[in-house]
């Protein structure tokens, strides 16, 4: 992002182009929106007379309306686009609809799509800032963030700290188990190779059928077959949806089955150390993933991650908005400045 | 926090090489506790006064003069700290980041908030806190105090209190801390 030190591009596409230290900056800038987010007056002018677009060509409520809501908390006005009803239904391509779009003048356009590479050819197409909400079984580069800045901020909290003045120290060593629809989540290869970018450790843990065909290149310290095996020395335990609309069902022998070996039940809950977190990006398949009394449980930080994702999505949009014509090399002396 | 952010950011950036101590560091603490004495004195007392310390720079300050008044008046006032990075009018003309974390005392309605920074320059910084204080609800007035008055104001804006007016060429940079103010020169890297 630009006046990002580590990262260099104006877009958020994937994870991998932030680094560990374009991370950083993300969890550093939304210490400050957090802050905003208390406030009576939960609002700041940053971006004001710019204009994001949020163009989703697939379901989603948390994460729309979470980007709906950083974009408007920071002045910005948001045009929303539903493939549903637009042109597309009328044969439009991708490509025409995204210049049309374009050509109404917008400073940001947030892409959801189910073709992996989506927001990639979309950031070739226009002169905006492209911010990649989850595209197919890619990445989902905003989740994965927003997960890093909960678990900081958790970790904080109970060594008494002030987030905002912690780094990522938090993450070194951590051990993180990813469980589930590895296969068919976004969410778990963006969250990976973030946390790993971080120092955590993680492991997968999941049927081989949802596992990806290769596991070449991802940052990992094991995996598992066997849950109840891991739960004893995790840290962090992740759970993955099972996304059932993507086909997962036709991987397993039937879905109760995979509640009993892969679903966090009250017994496995039970077998996690005592300060162990439990987290989850929804929407949770209740009784299948996480049973239900496991959901609502204290040390369950679902919405918390839900509460922290606008915060994120607001740190990414100004840090991609906010500082957009800054002059080449700027970031350097920025970055200087923060030490 | 202006003062530093002109002397990282293009086309000013630059390494800051000190040229003359203009205050030594009693003279800052004797500065701070005259303008602690004015704030009392102006307002008649500390009702409802809460010292927001504009970050980076005025945190230390407003802090300084908050326990000054505390051995002063006897009474201790709320020191809060404000980043006006969200509020600033060069959002996407140079890079701003928040630097610091804005922890404001409260509902502000009905305060009197000194505002406190270290150097006094364009007023654009004044500018955007003045805007930022508005969101924490209306205060009954805002002054401001601030350890440096260099000049070269670029909007309508003045200080209640003044540690030391000093006129400066626009090209040169103050630093100030509570060990005192330096007057020196950027110097391309």
């Amino acid at each position: 992002m630009s006046g990002a030190p580590a990262s260099g591009g104006r877009h958020l596409l994937s994870v991998a182009d932030l680094g560990a230290e374009g991370i950083e900056e993300v969890l550093r800038v939304a210490d400050a929106f957090v802050e905003v987010g208390r406030r009576p007056i939960p609002k700041v002018p940053a971006l004001r007379g710019r204009t994001v677009v949020t163009l989703f060509a697939e379901e989603s409520t948390r994460t729309r309306l979470s980007f709906e809501t950083a974009a408007r908390r920071l002045s910005a006005d948001v045009v929303s686009f539903s493939v549903e009803r637009s042109s597309v239904k009328k044969g439009e391509s991708l490509r025409d609809t995204v210049e049309t779009v374009a050509a109404m003048g917008v400073d940001a356009m947030v892409v959801r799509h189910p073709a992996a590479g989506a927001p990639h050819q979309v950031a070739r197409w226009v002169d905006a800032s492209v911010i990649n909400a989850g595209d197919g079984w890619h990445e989902h580069p905003t989740q994965a963030l927003l997960d890093c800045y909960t678990i900081r901020q958790v970790l904080a909290e109970r060594a008494g700290l002030d987030p905002s003045s912690s780094g990522t120290e938090c993450f070194a060593g951590l051990r993180v188990a990813v469980v589930g629809d590895i296969r068919h989540s976004r969410v778990a290869r963006s969250g990976v190779w973030a946390l790993s970018a971080l120092g955590a450790q993680v492991t997968l843990v999941a049927p081989g059928s949802l596992l990806p065909s290769s596991l070449e290149g991802w940052p990992l310290s094991g995996v598992s077959h066997d849950l109840d095996a891991v739960l004893g020395d995790v840290d962090v335990c992740y759970l993955l949806r099972l996304q059932i609309e993507r086909g997962a069902g036709a991987f397993l022998p039937s879905l109760r089955e995979y509640a009993a070996s892969f679903g966090l039940t009250t017994r496995r809950a039970a077998l996690l150390p005592e300060q162990a977190l439990v987290m989850h990006p929804g929407p949770m398949n209740r009784g299948i993933e996480i049973a239900d009394d496991v959901a609502d449980l204290p040390r369950s930080l679902v919405l918390r991650q839900v509460r922290n994702g606008v915060a994120v999505r607001m740190a990414v949009l100004f840090l991609l908005l906010g500082s957009g014509a800054a002059p080449s090399g700027a970031g350097e002396l920025i970055g200087a400045a923060g030490e | 926090m202006a003062e530093r952010e002109r002397r990282l950011t293009p086309p000013r950036g630059g390494v800051f090489v000190p040229r003359v101590q203009v205050l030594s560091a009693e003279d800052v603490q004797r500065a701070l506790v005259r303008i602690a004495h004015e704030i009392v004195e102006r307002n008649r007392g500390l009702e409802d006064t809460v010292l927001i310390g504009l970050q980076t720079g005025g945190v230390p300050l407003a802090q300084r003069i908050g326990s000054v008044l505390e051995v002063v008046e006897g009474t201790s006032v709320p020191v809060g700290t404000l980043d006006v990075a969200f509020y600033r009018d060069d959002i996407g003309i140079r890079p701003v980041l928040p630097e610091a974390v804005t922890d404001v005392p409260g509902d502000l309605s009905g305060a009197l908030v000194v505002l406190v920074d270290d150097v006094l320059f364009t007023g654009r910084t004044v500018r955007a806190a003045l805007n930022a204080l508005a969101d924490y609800g209306r205060a009954r007035a805002v002054q401001l105090a601030v350890m440096v008055d260099r000049g070269h104001r670029e909007l309508p804006i003045r200080p209640d209190f003044v540690g030391k007016n000093m006129p400066t060429r626009i090209d040169e940079q103050v630093d100030v801390s509570l060990d005192g103010v330096v007057l020196g020169d950027v110097v391309p890297r």
